[in-house]
This record gives structure tokens, sequence and C-alpha cells, in this order.
């Protein structure tokens, strides 16, 4: 391993696998313009996820710099690369020694490589790690009982997302239950309002959608044993139901007819809900700061957000949630500095940590965080989230993370295929059954 | 080849040196030889042997044989995106050819405002392409973008990128776009090599536009067509940023062409080695298909257009 040789040609295999392909290139001098260089004179670099929360991350950064030997340099990687660049720097010699992951499966390349630092244990003798956290978050980016993460970001549940105004006009209220749900769908249709905005072009979108439907049909149990390796659990019949009834949304209108060329990244789809042509949006907790910042107007006095309603005949919880319980910070087995790396994780578990994700608008995921949240930009907001997440009786984590590229990537095809009417849902579910 | 045997001759005439001395040494490729080697054929080597491994990028990449090969041969997707990319790239062969070529001979013309609408006409290729795709995606946006406005006037239903069909279109239209001007520009520098004495001729024999275009233009352009053709082709074959961009190979996997398939096994499964198998499939095609136009349209034995002149 780290042989320089080896990886300076498959570095130059890439880029001939990438051959014509242009753009290729300017993922190949990402990788090549890294400043890690694996923790080099006293530094530690760490990645982090490129998105506005990063400020957090560089001011804990600066303030434990100041009294350690040993620097952390903070390198912001931007969200569309973030995972492609993690990837890549940690099959090369210059690896960062702390990265931001989503626990679970997107980590678990990485243990499998013997690249993690195994934390069970300092977590476990340690009174701030091991009481600082929500012991649900701390679980759920854990791997066969180990802990490889330590919380550094808010939590993210998917929410459904409404138009209090729309509603109100039609007489309407957040829909709890299946009937209500399609009751809501007849009415906006024939008012000619989409009933959910999605945006359909990018696929983790309509991901969302067979999350909670399969959790409210068959529980998390089903996805429990997916996510354990066994493929042959899609072909549980509530993976089937959950299919079937995204095709009858779809067909029945739910989403409007032209989804599919709705992107999210671009804010088509969150301006559908602002803009009043959709009436809800089921998105990621992560949907209230993206609506303050595009439309703060709509933001502050008709977004509105409720938990995803029953399905008939389902016997998951309608308390269960899913989507990110946070982010982690992770350290790279082959780093020099590890007890400044551990130092670094427990500042995450500080006061002061929590206090300025919640000025940013974020939920920590530490025990504490309850009493802090009145000081929240939206306090109600943050703390019907906080309540959300604290009241599941399970949350499963997104299932493009909780499962190995392997197979997320797959699955995320095969997802777009069925909302596009190009596969049925008994095609989904043997298609997923044939991923190894 | 001529080139050098006719300056052979030149110089063996003049009696100048000893008989070697017609070429320049090896010793004058090496610079050119070890940068090929080292950024095409290396890596290109590399990317044949990774087709024969299993390689998730972190650990070392083990030889598996030919399973990589055997599962691009039995695999749906791999044929759909085949199929595609054949697809794509016909379609922006035939979409493309016709017009560079008019634009082309147009502007190699002494016309009025010629010059500047050369100038206009070339602007598209020098924007990024991450940015084109981007300003096309936004244009035809279903809810926002113009094409709300202006497709129905067309007849066109503004969910176009929704549409298997449209969406392919359209990546071939945005590709096209961007790129003929440099076969525009191609063209016209092919068109003002033709020697002024042949329309003379030819207008002296009475003979008209139409029929200037179709037997002397035409016939003298005919190694400029396949120069742009197999640059048009291998383009298209490799054609990945659009794509990524504005469709992500969807709805579905209807714009999954090759390319795109290569980047979605290699860069987010990981199976760099399938990806690998992908690329090289890739290679060897767009490979054959230059060889065979190159064939086919007698380019390879260098038949000069202006025999007998």
């Amino acid at each position: 391993m780290g042989s320089g040789i080896f990886t300076q040609s498959t570095r130059a295999a890439r880029w001939t696998a990438a051959g014509a392909a242009m753009v290729m290139a300017g993922v190949l001098a990402g990788c090549g313009s890294n400043g890690g260089s694996g923790g080099d004179g006293g530094t530690l670099t760490a990645y982090v996820y490129g998105d506005d929360a990063v400020k957090v991350q560089q001011a804990a950064v600066e303030e434990f710099n100041k009294t350690s030997k040993v620097k952390v340099k903070l390198i912001p990687v931007p969200g569309t690369e973030y995972v492609n660049k993690l990837r890549s720097a940690m099959g090369s010699p210059s690896a960062p020694d702390i990265f931001y992951n989503w626990g679970s499966g997107s980590i678990k390349p990485y243990r499998d490589a013997g690249q993690l630092v195994d934390l069970t244990s300092t977590v476990k003798n340690d009174a701030t790690l091991k009481d600082g956290f929500l012991p649900s978050i701390i679980e759920a980016g854990s791997l066969d009982g180990k802990i490889y993460g330590v919380p550094m970001r808010g939590m993210q549940p998917v929410m459904l997302f409404y138009n209090k105004k729309l509603f109100a006009e039609n007489k309407l209220e957040a829909p709890k239950t299946w009937e209500e749900l399609q009751h809501a769908i007849t009415t906006f249709k024939d008012k000619g309002i989409t009933p959910f905005a999605l945006g359909g072009q990018e696929k983790w979108p309509e991901l969302m959608w067979l999350e909670y439907l399969l959790d409210r049909i068959g529980g998390p149990e089903v996805f429990n044993k997916i996510q354990s390796g066994d493929a042959s659990a899609w072909g549980d019949p509530a993976v089937l139901k959950s299919a079937q009834t995204v095709k009858e949304l779809v067909d029945g209108g739910a989403f409007g007819k032209n989804f599919n060329s709705v992107d999210y990244g671009s804010g088509a789809a969150p301006t559908l809900l602002s803009k009043g042509k959709a009436a809800m949006h089921l998105m990621g907790s992560w949907e209230y700061s993206t609506q303050l910042g595009k439309a703060p107007e709509f933001a502050k006095n008709d977004l509105a957000w409720a938990n995803f309603p029953t399905v008939a005949g389902g016997v998951g919880d309608p308390a269960n949630v899913v989507g990110n319980p946070t982010n982690y910070w992770s350290i790279n087995s082959r780093t020099k500095h590890k007890d400044a790396a551990i130092a670094f994780l427990k500042t995450m578990a500080s006061k002061s940590y929590a206090q300025a994700l919640v000025d940013n608008g974020d939920v920590p995921t530490t025990s504490n965080a309850a009493s802090m949240l009145s000081g929240s930009p939206n306090p109600q907001f943050a703390k019907d989230q906080y309540d959300m997440v604290q009241k599941a009786p399970s949350f499963t984590l997104s299932w493009d993370q909780a499962l190995e590229s392997g197979v997320a990537t797959p699955l995320l095809t095969e997802i777009s295929k069925l909302f596009a009417g190009k596969s049925t849902p008994e095609q989904f579910v043997a298609a997923m059954k044939a991923v190894k | 080849m001529s080139h050098v045997s006719s300056y052979k001759k030149v110089r063996g005439g003049r009696k100048a040196a000893a008989g070697n001395v017609g070429r320049p040494s090896v010793a004058w490729a090496v610079p050119g030889i070890v940068f090929f080697a080292l950024f095409a054929i290396v890596p290109l080597a590399i990317a044949v042997y990774l087709s024969f491994c299993r390689w998730d990028g972190l650990n070392a990449p083990t030889p598996i044989g030919m399973g990589n090969w055997t599962r691009l041969f039995k695999d749906p997707e791999f044929r759909q995106a085949a199929w595609l990319s054949l697809l794509l790239t016909s379609v922006s062969w035939l979409f493309q050819t016709p017009v560079a070529l008019l634009l082309g001979v147009w502007a190699a013309g002494k016309q009025r405002s010629r010059a500047v609408l050369s100038a206009v006409f070339f602007i598209p290729l020098l924007l990024s392409t991450t940015a084109i795709a981007m300003l096309f995606h936004a244009l035809l946006d279903p809810n926002f973008g113009v094409i709300r406005t202006i497709g129905p006037w067309f007849g066109i239903d503004p969910n176009i990128m929704g549409s298997s069909t449209g969406a392919l279109l359209t990546v071939a239209f945005v590709g096209g776009w961007q790129f003929m001007p440099f076969h525009t520009l191609i063209y016209q520098g092919g068109t003002r090599q033709i020697p002024q004495v042949l329309y003379q001729a030819a207008e002296i024999d009475g003979a008209g536009m139409l029929r200037q275009f179709f037997h002397i233009t035409l016939p003298q352009l005919r190694h400029t067509i396949t120069t742009s053709s197999v640059l048009m082709i291998v383009g298209s074959l490799t054609y990945f940023d659009t794509v990524l961009i504005m469709t992500r190979g969807g709805p579905g996997t209807d714009t999954t062409v090759l390319p795109y398939l290569m980047y979605r096994t290699g860069f987010q499964t990981y199976d760099l080695g399938y990806a690998a198998a992908i690329a090289t499939a890739l290679v060897v095609v767009a490979t054959a298909l230059s060889l065979i136009l190159v064939r086919f349209s007698g380019f390879g034995n260098m038949r000069s257009t202006r025999e007998g002149m």
C-alpha cells in the first residue's frame, strides 16, 4: 500500500479511463492539487463538505489551533465533488487525516481497506464524547457495532414541507394519513396546482419517497436487512408495495407531468413550492435554510412542515424518520498525529461548538442541544425538528449513504427508471435483487 | 510521405552532403515520443490491464481474467449505452456536417459583413462546455425556462428534457451548437485552398453557382470532409460533459451514452475494473470507426485532390 509508483500509474490509468471525456481532466486536476500531505510538519488535513456550514467548522479549527501544537488545516471540497475527491485521495498517499462523512455504508469501503481508526473504546471511555451526543446518533453512524465517527454537524431528517397559504385557501390540513394525502392530491390537481414538487432529474429526491414509503409500509426492519447485505430482502412484499405506490403516485399526477426535467440543485424544485406552483415538497430539513435564502418572505410566512403520513395497511411507526442523522468526522488510520486528531474530535462535543451550529440554523445532535434551541434563527423549526428526531423510534439513514456505492448507484438508476415509467415495480424489484 | 521524399530528391539532386542527410535524425522525435508514450500509450496499457482486474480504487487491483469482458458482452446497460452513443454520433454528424459545410463555404467568400458574422458564429466555441450545458439547462427548465413560453409556439413540449427522444436530441443539438464553429473553420480553410482557376474555368464553361458547388467545391473538400467527420465522430462518441450536466443520463437511462456509463461505473459505483473495460471498448470502437472512415474515403492513400493540375 502507498507505493508511490503504483499510485502514479493508477492515476495515469484513470486518465485513460477518462479517455477523451474532457471533464475528467478537471476531476483529476482536483485530485492532484490537494494540499494535504498526510500530516507532515505537525499538520492535520481535514476534508469537509464545502457548503455554507463550513464557517462553523472553520471557527472550531481556529479555536483548536490556538492551543494545539499540531495544527488542523481545513480543506472544504465543493459538494458535488466531495465523494469523488475523498475516494481518490484515500487511494493515494495524499489522503486527509480527518474527513467528513455520513457514517455507515459511506465509510464501509475505507473500513474494509483498514483505513479507519476504530474509535469505539475512545468514545466509550471518554465522558465528554460518550454522554455528549444523542446515543441514537452515534449508533446510526457506526458499522457492525463499532464506532468510527464523531458527530460534527446538525441533524437532517427528511420532512414534508408544505405551503401553509395554499392549504388554508383550500381548507386542508397537513395530511396525517394516506387518505388525507390522496384528498389533498385531488384537491390541488383540480386547482391546477402540482401536489408535490419533485426534482426528478436528480435521483436522490426520488429516493426519499421510496425510503419513507418502505418505512411506513414494512417498518424499518426491511431496510435494515437490505443494509446488512441481504439482497434477497429486496424481494420483501413491502418493497414491491412501495414501488407500486410510487407508480400510483406518478400515474395519478402527484408530481405533475414534467418532474423528470425538474432540477433540485439549480433551485427549480424549491421555487415551485415557494411560488405556489406546487403545494408540498418532501425534502431534507435543509429545505428550510434553502427557502430562507431564496425566498425569505415565503420561508417566514407560509412555509410549514410535518411528518410523513401513514400508509394504509402499513406496519411502520408514523413517528419513524428517514434522512441523515448527522455527519461525522472519521480519522484516517495512516495519520501521524492520532492523539491530536482525537483531541480535535472531542471539541465537537463542546457547548460552544453546539452553540455555533445553533446560530447557523442547524440543530446539533449533542445531548445538551434542547436548551439552546430557543436561540436559533427559527426556534419553532429547530424545536420541531429536534423533537421529531428525539421521539423517533427509528432513524433510517438515507439509503444512498447507508449502502455501499456498488449497490447505491444501481439503486438510484433503478429508482429513476421507476419514476420515469421506464420500468415496472416488478422490474424494479427484480433488478435490485440482481445487484451484487 | 510525399513531402519527405520530394525533399530528399531535392537534397539528393544537389548532392549537398552524405546520403543520410535527407531526414532529420530520430533524436528529434524523442521528446514527442516520450510525451506520447507517457501520456497516451502507458495509460492506455494500464487501462487495458485494469479491464482484466477488479479494483475499487482503495485496495490493490486483483486480476480476475475475462470477468469484466464477459460481463460487458452480456450487459444490457452496455448494449443500450453503445446504441445510444451510435445514435448520438449519427444525429450529431447529420446535424453538424451540412450546416458547418455550408457555413464554411460561405465564410470562405468575400461578402460584406462576412468577417463580422464569422466572428459571431465563432463565439460558442470559446465558451466552456460546462457553461453552455448549464445555460441550456436553465433555458429548458419546464417551469421557469424560456422553453415554457417559446416551446408551444413551435409545437415543442416544454418537458422536452423529460422525454427520451427529446433529451437525446437536445444533447445532440447543444453539442452541435458548440462545435459547429470549429468545423465551420475547418471547411472555411479547406474551401480557401481550392484554386481559383477551377472556378474561373467553370465560369467560362457556363457553370452556375450550384454546379460550381457540386462539381468543384464539394469534390475538392473531400479530404476536409473526412477530417471533419473523423473529429466529429470521435468527439461525439466520447461526448460526456453535456450529458452529465443536462440529463445525468436520464430520463431513466435513456441518455446514458458510453462515456457516461463509464463515468457512473468508475466514479460513482467505483467498479474501476469494469469501467476500464468500457473505456477500452470505447477506444477500440472509436479507433476502428476512424480507420474505416479514412480507408473508405480514400484519405489513407493521400490521393491528391489536385491531380493533373
